[in-house]
C-alpha cells in the first residue's frame, strides 16, 4: 500500500482503527456526537484499508478540484473498483484543506465524472459519504450547487455498473444523497443521515438550536430507524472487525450485482428509489 | 376574468383568503405582506396601491415594477392551460405523519385551511395551446411548497404516466426544499423524482420547468434543475441554500440580486427569464416546436 494519500493522511492501520470495544452507542444525540467526532477515521482512512493500490484523480473537467471529495480507482481483492468519497481530514490543516468535507458543485462534478469512466470501463462504484451538507456559499451558489446535485441524482439513478455506498460519519441531507443514489445504501452502527441537521431542525421547531437533542430523536436519523423505514439496506457494526466485515461485504455485494444486466441492475435501483414514501 | 383561489368549506366566515407570506418565516422567500382578497393591494416592491380587480387582469404583475405576486397552484393552472382541459390526477393522496414528528398533524391541518390543498403539489393532464401535456404545478400556500412524501409521488407518477402517454412535462415549482417533518423520507423523494425525470427524459420526452419564487433546497437540487428547457419568473429567488442560511454560514451580508433569476441566467443556469404574461403563449410555442410525429 503506497499511495501518495497515504504520505498525506498517514500511517493508519487496521489496528489503529479499530475502535476499543466500549457499550453500544443508543441514544440519538449520542450517535450525531460519535458520527462527528474529529478523532473519527475518515473517508481516506477507510479507502487505505479496505482497498490496496489507490491511485486518486482528480478535477471534474470544468472548475477546478474540490479537495472535500477524493475520487480514484483501487483494488477490492483483485477487482478494480471506482472509490468515491467525502473526506473531512483529521488534523486543522486538513480539515481547513477539505473545507470540513462540505463539497462544492465542482465537487459532485468531480464524482460523477469518475462514475462515467468507470461505467464506460465496467468498474463498480463504492461511495463513502462524511459530510455535514454541501457547502453553503457565494461560489458554491454561482457555479449552481442545486444543478451538480440534481444531475448526480439522476445520471447515478442509471449507471450501468454496480453502485454501492457507505454512510460512514454524517450523512448531511442533498449533499450526502448526491453520492448515495445506489443499489445498496449501508450505514456504520455510529453514523447518522438526516434531510437536516438537529440544530437546524431545533431551531426551526422551537426557534433554539440548543435544542438539537430533541430534535435528534424526532428526525429518526440513526442507522436503526433508517433500515426500519428501508432508508438504508445494511448496518455495518463498528469495533474490531469492521474492516474486514466491510472487506467481505463489499465484494459478495459488488460479485451479486454484478452478474445483472444493466437492464435489471438499472430497473432495480429504480424500483428501490420508487418504494420510498 | 376571475383568478379567485377556490373557496374552502372549512373555511370560517371571518377567515378570509389573506395571502400574506408568513409561511416565508425562515425560508428563502421574501416578505411580502399583499393582502389579494382585500380591494386593495400595496405592492411589496414598489409600494404602489393596486386595486384587486387591476391584478387579477395583469395575472397578479405589478403594473409599474412588473413585479410577480405569488399566486396559488389553481390559478396558475387556469392562467397556463386551454379553458376545461385540465384534468387533475392524484388528487386524494393525503399525507401523514409518518414519523410521528411532533406538531406534523396540526401543520398539516393549518396548510389544508390555507392552500385549500390536500399537498403541496396539483398534477394533472391539461392542454396548452392544443397541445397534450402533463403538468404539475406547485402550491406555495402549503407549507411553502416543501416537498413530503405525497408531494414527491405525485410528481412521480405525472412524469411516469407522461412517459406511458408520450407526452411532454410542464412543471411550476416554489419550494422551500425536503419537507423537515417527513425526515429522510422527504429527502428520498429527490431521487425518486430525479429517477422518474431521467426515465421520460430517456425515452426522449421534453421536460420544461418554470421555477418562480422561491425555489431553494431539495427542489432546486432535484427535478427544478433537470428540465430540459429551464425558465424563471422575473426576480424570483432561485438557488440550493437559502439567502440566510449562506450569510450565517459566511458570516457575509450577500450582494444585492444574489440568486435572483437574473442571477441564475447570467451564471448559466436558466434558459431564459420569461414574464408571467407571456408564460402560456411561451410555453405553447415551445411545445409546439417538440411536437413528435402522431405514430
Amino acid at each position: 500500500m503506497t499511495t501518495v494519500i497515504e504520505t498525506i493522511v498517514g500511517k493508519t492501520t487496521r489496528n489503529e482503527l479499530a475502535a476499543p470495544e466500549t457499550a453500544p452507542i443508543t441514544a440519538p444525540y449520542e450517535k450525531v456526537s460519535a458520527a462527528r467526532a474529529q478523532d473519527r477515521f475518515t473517508s481516506l482512512d477507510l479507502i487505505n484499508s479496505i482497498f490496496r493500490g489507490f491511485v486518486e484523480m482528480h478535477g471534474d473537467r470544468c472548475y477546478g478540484d474540490d479537495k472535500a471529495v477524493v475520487a480514484g480507482i483501487a483494488y477490492l481483492a483483485d477487482t478494480p473498483i471506482t472509490v468515491i468519497g467525502i473526506e473531512k481530514g483529521h488534523t486543522i490543516r486538513e480539515r481547513t484543506m477539505r473545507n470540513f468535507g462540505s463539497a462544492h458543485p465542482e465537487g459532485y462534478r468531480k464524482a460523477l465524472r469518475q462514475m462515467k469512466l468507470a461505467e464506460k470501463f465496467g468498474r463498480p462504484v463504492i461511495c463513502f459519504v462524511d459530510t455535514s451538507g454541501a457547502y453553503c456559499g457565494i461560489g458554491a451558489e454561482e457555479r449552481g450547487q442545486g444543478q451538480a446535485i440534481a444531475e448526480n441524482l439522476m445520471e447515478m439513478m442509471t449507471l450501468k455498473v454496480p453502485v454501492i455506498s457507505v454512510i460512514l460519519g454524517e450523512g448531511g441531507s442533498g449533499g450526502a444523497l448526491a453520492l448515495a443514489v445506489a443499489d445498496e445504501v449501508w450505514m456504520l452502527e455510529n453514523s447518522i443521515y438526516s434531510v437536516i441537521s438537529p440544530e437546524g431542525c431545533a431551531s426551526i421547531l422551537w426557534r433554539d438550536h440548543t435544542k438539537a437533542r430533541e430534535a435528534s430523536v424526532c428526525l429518526k436519523l440513526t442507522a436503526e430507524d433508517l433500515l426500519k423505514l428501508k432508508i438504508i439496506d445494511r448496518i455495518i457494526l463498528e469495533g474490531a472487525t469492521m474492516i474486514e466485515e466491510l472487506q467481505s461485504q463489499l465484494m459478495a455485494t459488488v460479485e451479486a450485482y454484478r452478474v445483472l444486466t444493466p437492464d435489471d441492475l438499472t430497473e432495480r435501483r429504480y424500483q428501490r428509489f420508487r418504494n420510498n414514501g | 376574468m376571475r383568478f379567485k383561489k377556490p373557496k374552502n368549506p372549512l373555511e370560517g366566515q371571518g377567515k378570509s383568503t389573506t395571502h400574506s407570506a408568513r409561511h416565508t418565516r425562515g425560508s428563502a422567500s421574501v416578505r411580502s405582506e399583499e393582502m389579494i382578497s382585500a380591494s386593495t393591494i400595496s405592492c411589496d416592491r414598489c409600494k404602489k396601491i393596486l386595486s384587486s380587480d387591476e391584478l387579477d387582469s395583469t395575472k397578479y404583475i405589478c403594473p409599474y415594477c412588473r413585479h410577480h405576486f405569488q399566486i396559488n397552484a389553481r390559478q396558475r393552472i387556469y392562467m397556463i392551460t386551454d379553458s376545461t382541459t385540465f384534468i387533475e390526477t392524484d388528487g386524494d393522496l393525503i399525507p401523514h405523519n409518518i414519523l410521528n414528528f411532533p406538531g406534523y398533524e396540526e401543520k398539516l391541518e393549518a396548510a389544508r385551511l390555507r392552500s385549500a390543498e390536500p399537498d403541496s403539489v396539483v398534477c394533472g393532464t391539461c392542454e396548452i395551446g392544443g397541445i397534450k401535456a402533463a403538468l404539475f404545478v406547485m402550491e406555495p400556500f402549503f407549507m411553502m411548497g416543501s416537498m413530503g412524501s405525497v408531494t414527491g409521488e405525485k410528481i412521480t407518477r405525472t412524469f411516469e404516466r407522461a412517459l406511458v402517454a408520450n407526452m411532454p412535462v410542464v412543471g411550476f415549482t416554489v419550494s422551500g426544499g425536503a419537507r423537515m417533518q417527513e425526515g429522510m423520507v422527504s429527502l428520498m423523494q429527490m431521487a425518486k423524482t430525479s429517477g422518474a425525470v431521467k426515465r421520460h427524459s430517456d425515452d426522449g420526452h421534453l421536460f420544461i420547468c418554470v421555477l418562480t419564487n422561491p425555489t431553494t433546497g431539495g427542489v432546486t437540487a432535484s427535478f427544478a434543475m433537470e428540465a430540459d428547457i429551464i425558465i424563471a419568473e422575473p426576480h424570483a429567488l432561485i438557488g440550493f441554500a437559502g439567502p440566510r442560511v449562506i450569510e450565517q454560514t459566511i458570516r457575509k451580508k450577500l450582494p444585492a440580486g444574489f440568486q435572483r433569476a437574473e442571477f441564475q441566467l447570467e451564471h448559466g443556469f436558466v434558459d431564459n427569464i420569461v414574464d408571467r404574461a407571456q408564460h402560456k403563449k411561451y410555453i405553447a410555442q415551445l411545445l409546439q416546436m417538440h411536437r413528435r410525429e402522431k405514430a
